[in-house]
């Protein structure tokens, strides 16, 4: 395996998201490393939104992580909360304008490590709002750390040899926590290593999203992503290993979906 | 004016409600908890919305998040739990989200806390310290309209005696004049406009409408409170003229000192109060004059001493400074201890009043 020396920041300049540019982002000149995940993920929900037509009738709520950088570049009204408090935040803001849909995008180590009171107890209260995780299983931003959704033998800063059981404890899957709470409405946990995922990823971003419309409570999407950086591999490598690592451990697929109502019938 | 009889914490969830609030979001606390009880029977009456927060963290965080919405928003606790709110108060100052903080707390330990704060960055809070019941109302109000007009957090740092004991008060609406409109406010509307809304600590704005940076938000942000500092003092000072003994103290225990002093004027004494409304910004200048012509300043509060750092820090070494309060506490339901007692607090100033060293 070629380690790649993250001391300095990769010398490539950085890359358009794509060739294709959703309206609800500001320039595809992002900041995020080659072969990361975050940016394919993050452009996946910004079309959903589009092509559900709350383009004009959205907010995001933003943790801390390397998606954070795209608070510059959302043509979306966001605010970047504190580290883990995006479903409390959004809360608030759901709570004031329950006609608009509140989304929030965090990653493993924002939702399942620092805050993962907020997001149990938002599905709890059955919380109207649509979270996105996405799930590297690293703590990205700071450098490749090992968070609580790191996975078994994962090797990461600071489990260099690999998480172990003994010395590190059991990886948390919370989409399956989050789907045993009476208060979710949906949850599915998805990928974007390849065009397939991807295509099931918005399928299930586009569900998340109409059940918000429809009331019916909290939806998560985990979106597994690749950071080729955290891990320490090419970035040619990345979706690779993403299967090899977190793809094993957290199966992929549909895991609730309280679907909409039948509705009544005119008597 | 219509004067109803209120216990201290209904009246301030009143005022609050009156004031505009829309959200509040709690976790019990002695002696915060009966804010939040009657709020989450009230707020819902008027039309917001109460929550009961899993945390001090997940309240804080939810009325920053329904601020950021253009809603008067306020989240309340005491003392550890609102240690827990640090962070996220800081954040308000920084992000500029208009927040109210209510500290009930149960005696006066809490100065340091409401003035100095423990989160990060260059802010400073507003922190309003009402002496009874119709201030607390007067208060409450005011906090939410200083905090819509800088953007910034405010505490109203009240006490168990304030939020337990029952006095009839006005708790209508108080107009404190026209505020700007809240045209940063997110409302979801302006997705794809190419000018979306942002809030954030940063500053660094949107690709296409950037922000000065984290720099120039940061200092700018300090320069507000700089301006604050000197518009917004507020205090309350009584027989200073001519004293040689000026004491000074905030919130209940101010109350207790001026009836001390208004009764050792009866006597003869040439002493007088002085009491900060405005913890932070604190009214320094008018504490220096108010004691120009005194010999001696007394501070008296519940606490190992705390506000005495601000006193020194304007009387400097011109006046003699002497704490005549400190540490007491109970646990009998007021929690105030020995100390917020006139009889007692009319000795230590006699007592001072013919100690040697003075
Ligand atoms: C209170 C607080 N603690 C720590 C940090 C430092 N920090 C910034 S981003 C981050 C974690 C990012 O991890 P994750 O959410 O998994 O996002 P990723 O970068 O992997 O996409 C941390 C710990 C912070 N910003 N705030
Ligand atoms: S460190 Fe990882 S998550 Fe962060 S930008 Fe690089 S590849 Fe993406
Ligand atoms: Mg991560």
């Amino acid at each position: 395996m070629t380690l790649i020396d993250t001391r300095q920041p990769p010398e490539q300049a950085s890359r358009k998201v794509a060739d294709y540019k959703p309206s609800l982002l500001q320039s595809e000149e992002h900041g995020l490393c080659p072969g990361c995940g975050e940016p394919v993920a993050i452009r996946v929900v910004l079309e959903v939104i589009e092509e559900l037509g709350l383009a004009q009738n959205n907010i995001a709520v933003l943790g801390h992580g390397c998606y954070g950088g795209f608070i510059m570049l959302l043509d979306v009204d966001s605010t970047l909360c504190l580290h883990g408090r995006a479903p409390a935040t959004a809360t608030g803001i759901k709570r004031m304008r329950p006609d608009t849909a509140v989304w929030t995008l965090q990653g493993d180590g924002d939702m399942v490590n620092e805050g993962l009171a907020e997001i149990l107890h938002a599905t709890a209260r059955g919380e109207n709002i649509t979270c996105i995780l996405l799930n590297n299983g690293v703590f990205g931003d700071t450098g490749g750390q090992m968070t609580a959704a790191s996975v078994i033998g994962q090797r990461t800063k600071n489990s260099i040899d690999g998480r172990t059981a003994d010395d590190h404890g059991y990886p948390i899957a919370i989409a399956e926590l989050v789907a045993s709470l009476q208060g979710s409405a949906y949850v599915a946990r998805c990928s974007v290593h390849n065009a397939a995922s991807i295509a099931q990823t918005r399928r299930c971003v586009r569900k998340a999203f109409q059940r918000q419309t429809e009331g019916q409570g909290l939806s998560l999407v985990e979106i597994l992503t690749m950071c080729p950086t955290g891990w320490f591999v090419a970035p040619e490598a990345g979706t690779d290993y993403l299967m090899e690592s977190l793809g094993k451990t957290y199966p992929l697929g549909e895991i609730k979906d309280r679907a909409a109502a039948p509705a009544a019938t005119a008597e | 004016m219509s004067l109803t009889l209120f216990e201290g914490s209904e009246a301030i969830a009143e005022a609050a409600i009156a004031a505009g609030l829309r959200f509040y979001a709690g976790y019990p606390m002695s002696p915060a908890t009966e804010l939040l009880e009657h709020l989450a029977r009230k707020l819902p009456a008027s039309g917001g919305t109460c929550i009961n927060a899993a945390t001090e963290i997940e309240g804080v965080n939810m009325a920053m998040g329904a601020a950021a919405a253009g809603f008067r928003a306020a989240t309340g606790s005491c003392g550890q739990g609102l240690a827990l709110m640090q962070e996220a108060i800081a954040e308000s100052a920084l992000n500029e989200t208009p927040l109210v903080v209510f500290n009930m707390a149960r005696n006066q330990q809490d100065y340091f806390q409401a003035t100095r704060g423990g989160g990060w960055g260059d802010y400073r809070t507003i922190a309003l310290a009402p002496k009874d019941l119709p201030e607390a109302v007067e208060l409450t109000q005011l906090a939410f309209h200083l905090a819509d007009l800088y953007r910034v957090p405010v505490i109203v740092l009240g006490d168990n005696l304030l939020a337990r004991t029952q006095v009839s008060v006005d708790v209508g609406r108080r107009d404190f004049g026209p505020l700007p409109p809240k045209d940063w406010q997110l409302d979801g509307t302006s997705g794809g406009s190419g000018k979306s809304r942002q809030i954030w600590t940063w500053g660094a704005g949107k690709h296409n409408t950037p922000g000065p940076g984290p720099s120039v938000h940061w200092a700018r942000i300090a320069e507000k409170f700089d301006r604050i500092a000197e518009t917004e003092m507020r205090w309350e000072e009584g027989f200073v003229e001519d004293a040689e003994t000026v004491v000074v103290a905030f919130g209940t225990g101010g109350k207790f000192v001026e009836h001390v002093v208004h009764d050792l004027r009866g006597q003869g004494h040439r002493i007088g109060f002085f009491r900060p409304v405005t913890l932070w910004p604190f009214p320094g200048e008018a504490l220096e004059r108010a004691t120009a012509n005194a010999r001696r300043v007394l501070v008296f509060e519940l606490n190992a001493g705390q506000m005495i750092d601000d006193v020194r820090l304007n009387v400097r070494d011109r006046r003699i400074v002497r704490p005549i309060g400190g540490v007491s506490f109970d646990s009998s339901g007021l929690n105030l201890g020995p100390l917020m007692d006139a009889t007692v607090i009319r000795q230590r100033i006699l007592d001072t009043l013919e100690g040697a060293t003075l």
